[in-house]
């Protein structure tokens, strides 16, 4: 798995391939016959002369100032954010190796469910942060992931708080079954503690968190995480005096 | 037809093309606005699918609605992020990161800007009473002279993080009278107003954020393990109405505390199926109803082993084997789940999450739904003052319990899970259905009751965020019809009168604002208000739209929701609607038994023959009318619909 820092460009730009695409069909219909147009409109509207409002001229000033405005927030920029951002991509990655791990070492399916939610999650993060930093014209760090080696920009990951050590990532990743669920809840909560960690110290630095963008993101870490790490305190206890349980069929694959 | 009803991407295309063009985007005008028939199948393909990306000229899809207006953000608010609305009078009060804004809606196809009020502050949460407006501060950067500067200090006594109070009376001139700073600020809030009390409005504050330092704001204690710690709790605001700047924090209660139920409700239709199927295939199927789960091979096949050779068989089981291990299945799977943990002390205290994201209080009923982080919470309200938690459900499948809608009978209740906080774009093909999805439950006994999920079905692109997000009721008489916002997913009108099978009847979306990299945008909130249907985008400003008759609604259901007037509407502070009477209302109750066959097609004829008569002409035979359907009521499949229609038949004979 590669997290390369301009992948989601290039899937963008497939989607914008298909839409400039669906945009030429659109204007090569629009002179063609009203039979068509009608038919069109049977089923739902799409995309031309129904929504009422002001003119193009006044649309294209506003857009100006929107993306003057957008290019300031980005060149406003608190070191504290960056670092935090550089920081929180190492430290989504290495949830990825561990949740990763989930389908091959016997997960129960509430596990399943739990990890495949933290790596589309996290992944999803990485993305938006790596976009953070691109916007802003800082280095983007380029994540690797091989196994259970996890490589940032080609070297070893920085040991961001509540990190595994090496030791506990061998100790997981021999685990297997319920005891493989319990010793990935133990490190998890370990793991999502320290990010929580990372929100409140970013707080507590003077001039930081004040980009919206900055602010709402590692609010929402904080809040996701602190509220996973409860739920992940609760399957830890069910499973405390459980011996190996039976394991029910995946009822929900991972995407 | 005007040049205002033309899209700015269709002025773009009559630019590009000329004069042949705009004879074409004439007819295909014209030809859009007379084909109001009804279209009953969803269209197929989603036109929602692979719309072009734009900030204001991005591609459209629409069904069952129609355009009445779309309005930029004025000069001051452009390229701040739009976030939720209030309704007062003729004003629709929009929340913006950089501040409110009044939009004058008395002629919703031209919204006009009455004020543009800069005060920074995230998320600008916005509630109305009276003459008094409160606003959200949350962010770090929010500061209580308004100023946009921000404030660089990690602790400083410049921060507002809390309720703003502002007094609305001269709606052009707002004056700030007063804040409540609170420790975590104020990422929502919800105003309750008991039915009782005239005296004051209490406000529910929601934080999510990090707790402040005490040497900001004293008393703010972060550690989880402090009996006084600003976690786990949410905070009461008393307001007294005629003295607003006494504005107080009157209590934090622990609604959390305690909380025990596991991350499960009942199983989804789906998984239902699939154990029934599984029993069909003679799967090995442990525990019954709510409990049943298909055995994995991987515990069977040993299990099967095992007996065969027990009975000093080889090769493979036979069906007696199979017969032998459903028997011995129960008493397995007991023995393996074991007992109890000793180590794990029941009784410990639970503090329970730490915050909710938004509760919605319905006082009319006496109830609120409390979205708090990992649970849906039910919350007796009748002491506003001292909430108590009545129920509380959890689940797997949902990340991020984050805001609440009642049915209007209040025997529903529909939870939404902002997975991702907003900011993922979690509607792609591949993710699950149940992620980031609606949850909807009956209420019943003062329990709630899962029954199944509601998201949006059009898949949209990585570049879109994507999640369920805020909508609210809209007043079609006997029916639990929603709108809802997506984000950049656009708006979606469903029905879930059955809770089992909630469906779409209506949306609206736009491609991405970009197509290359996910900018912020879509729709943060989307409400119903005195007949039309506001809709705050983010980066696009306020849009308004009209619901248009389909197969999937009348133009009577339509005109009964429009009868409904509300003076004010705080989407949190769920209001009860009341239909009065009318010819709509009644109708509307005959199109809905027409369509789903419980009265007879001759007896539908008739009614709406007598009512025809009736409108417009004499009442006198409606008394009579209203005895003969009230009769019906016993034969009919829907008999509780078909009382509901003699009684507003009775109340229009007056």
């Amino acid at each position: 798995m590669l997290l390369a820092p301009d992948e989601p460009r290039q899937q963008a730009n497939r989607i914008e391939k298909r839409s400039r695409m669906k945009k030429r069909q659109t204007r090569w219909i629009l002179p063609c016959t009203f039979a068509l147009a009608l038919t069109a409109c049977a089923s739902a509207q799409r995309s031309t002369g129904t929504s009422p409002g002001p003119e193009g001229r006044e649309l294209e000033r506003l857009e100006a100032l929107f993306q003057a405005r957008a290019d300031s927030v980005t060149s406003n920029v608190s070191e504290a954010d960056v670092e935090f951002m550089t920081g929180m991509i190492s430290h989504h990655a290495q949830a990825l190796v561990m949740s990763g791990l989930a389908p091959t070492h016997g997960a129960s399916p509430q596990m399943r469910i739990l990890t495949s939610r933290i790596i589309n999650a996290q992944t999803d993060e990485i993305a938006f942060m790596q976009a953070w930093l691109r916007d802003r014209q800082r280095h983007v760090p380029e994540v690797e992931v091989d196994g259970l080696t996890l490589t940032i920009d080609g070297g070893p990951a920085p040991r961001m708080h509540g990190m595994l050590s090496d030791a506990q990532m061998q100790e997981l990743a021999a685990a297997r079954g319920v005891e493989w669920d319990r010793v990935f809840l133990t490190y998890m909560i370990q793991h999502h503690e320290g990010a929580v960690t990372m929100v409140s110290d970013l707080f507590a630095t003077d001039g930081a968190a004040n980009d919206d963008i900055a602010f709402k993101m590692a609010s929402d870490i904080q809040v996701d995480q602190r509220t996973e790490i409860r739920r992940m305190k609760r399957m830890l206890e069910e499973i405390a005096g459980r011996p190996e349980g039976p394991s029910p069929q995946d009822r929900h694959p991972s995407p | 037809m005007s040049d205002r009803s033309l899209s700015p991407t269709m002025l773009k295309l009559i630019r590009r093309l000329g004069p042949l063009a705009l004879a074409a985007g004439v007819l295909v005008v014209s030809a859009c606005s007379s084909s109001s028939g009804s279209f009953g199948a969803p269209p197929s393909p989603d036109p929602r699918i692979g719309l072009g990306a734009g900030l204001f000229d991005a591609e459209e899809a629409i069904w069952n609605l129609a355009w009445v207006s779309q309005s930029p953000p004025p000069e001051s608010f452009v390229g701040s992020t739009n976030s939720d609305l209030a309704f007062l009078g003729d004003y629709a009060i929009q929340g913006n990161y950089n501040g409110v804004m009044f939009w004058d809606i008395s002629d919703p196809a031209r919204p006009t800007i009455a004020v543009e009020f800069v005060c920074p502050a995230s998320q600008s949460d916005v509630s109305v009473y009276g003459n008094l407006l409160f606003v959200s501060g949350e962010g770090t950067s929010g500061r209580l002279d308004c100023g946009s500067e921000g404030v660089a200090e990690a602790v400083s006594h410049d921060r507002l993080r809390g309720i703003r109070i502002f007094d609305i009376t001269d709606v052009q001139n707002p004056e700030y009278i007063a804040n409540v700073q609170t420790c975590r600020g104020s990422h929502t809030h919800t105003v309750l107003k008991h039915p009782s009390d005239d005296d004051n409005v209490y406000i529910y504050v929601s934080g999510s954020s990090s707790v402040r330092p005490a040497e900001e704001l004293e008393g703010c204690i972060a550690a989880g393990d402090d009996p006084s710690s600003a976690l786990f709790r949410i905070e009461v605001i008393r307001v007294p109405l005629d003295s607003p700047e006494d504005a107080a924090i009157v209590s934090s209660p622990r609604i959390f505390q305690g909380l025990v139920e596991p991350e499960s409700h009942g199983q989804a239709p789906g998984d239902i199926r699939m154990v029934e199927e599984a029993r069909a295939r003679g799967d090995f199927v442990s525990g019954v109803g709510e409990e049943a789960r298909v055995m994995s091979r991987r515990f069977t096949q040993p299990q099967l082993l095992r007996i065969m050779r027990e009975r000093g068989g080889t090769g493979s089981p036979t069906a007696a084997d199979s017969a032998q291990l459903h028997e011995e299945l129960p008493t397995l799977v007991e023995q393996l789940r074991g007992t109890p943990d000793d180590d794990v002390d029941p009784d410990a205290p639970r503090p329970g999450p730490t915050q909710c994201h938004d509760i919605t209080v319905f006082p009319e009923i006496g109830l609120a739904a409390g979205a708090c982080g990992g649970y849906g919470l039910l919350l007796d309200i009748r002491d506003p003052e001292n909430p108590v938690r009545i129920d509380a459900v959890a689940d797997a499948n949902f990340s991020y319990w984050h805001s609440a809608t009642f049915n209007n009978d209040g025997s529903k209740v529909l939870f939404t899970d902002e997975w991702g906080g907003g900011g993922g774009p979690k509607c792609r093909i591949d993710d699950p259905r149940e992620w980031g999805a609606d949850a909807i439950f009956t209420i019943e006994n003062s329990s709630m009751v899962f029954h199944e999920y509601y998201k949006l079905s059009a898949p949209q692109t990585s570049v879109e965020n994507c999640v369920a997000h805020n909508g609210s009721l809209i007043p079609i008489p006997g029916r639990d019809i929603m709108i809802q916002g997506w984000y950049q997913g656009g708006i979606s009108l469903f029905d879930w009168t059955d809770p089992k099978n909630p469906h779409e009847i209506a949306f609206h979306d736009r491609g991405p604002v970009n197509a290359e990299t996910q900018r912020p945008g879509g729709s943060w909130s989307v409400y119903w208000y005195n007949g039309v249907i506001v809709n705050s985008e983010i980066s696009r400003g306020l849009d308004i739209f009209e619901l248009t008759p389909s197969a999937h609604m009348s133009q009577n259901e339509i005109d009964a929701a429009k009868s409904v007037h509300l003076d004010y509407l705080n989407a949190q502070g769920q209001p009860l609607f009341v239909w009065p009477s009318s010819f709509a209302l009644a109708g509307a109750y005959v199109d809905q038994l027409e369509r789903s066959g419980a009265l007879s097609e001759n007896r539908i004829a008739m009614v709406r023959g007598a009512l025809d008569d009736a409108d417009g002409g004499s009442r006198s035979g409606l008394n009579d009318l209203a005895s003969e359907v009230a009769r019906w009521a016993g034969s009919s499949n829907d008999s509780a619909k078909v009382r509901m229609l003699a009684d507003a038949v009775r109340d229009l004979a007056g």
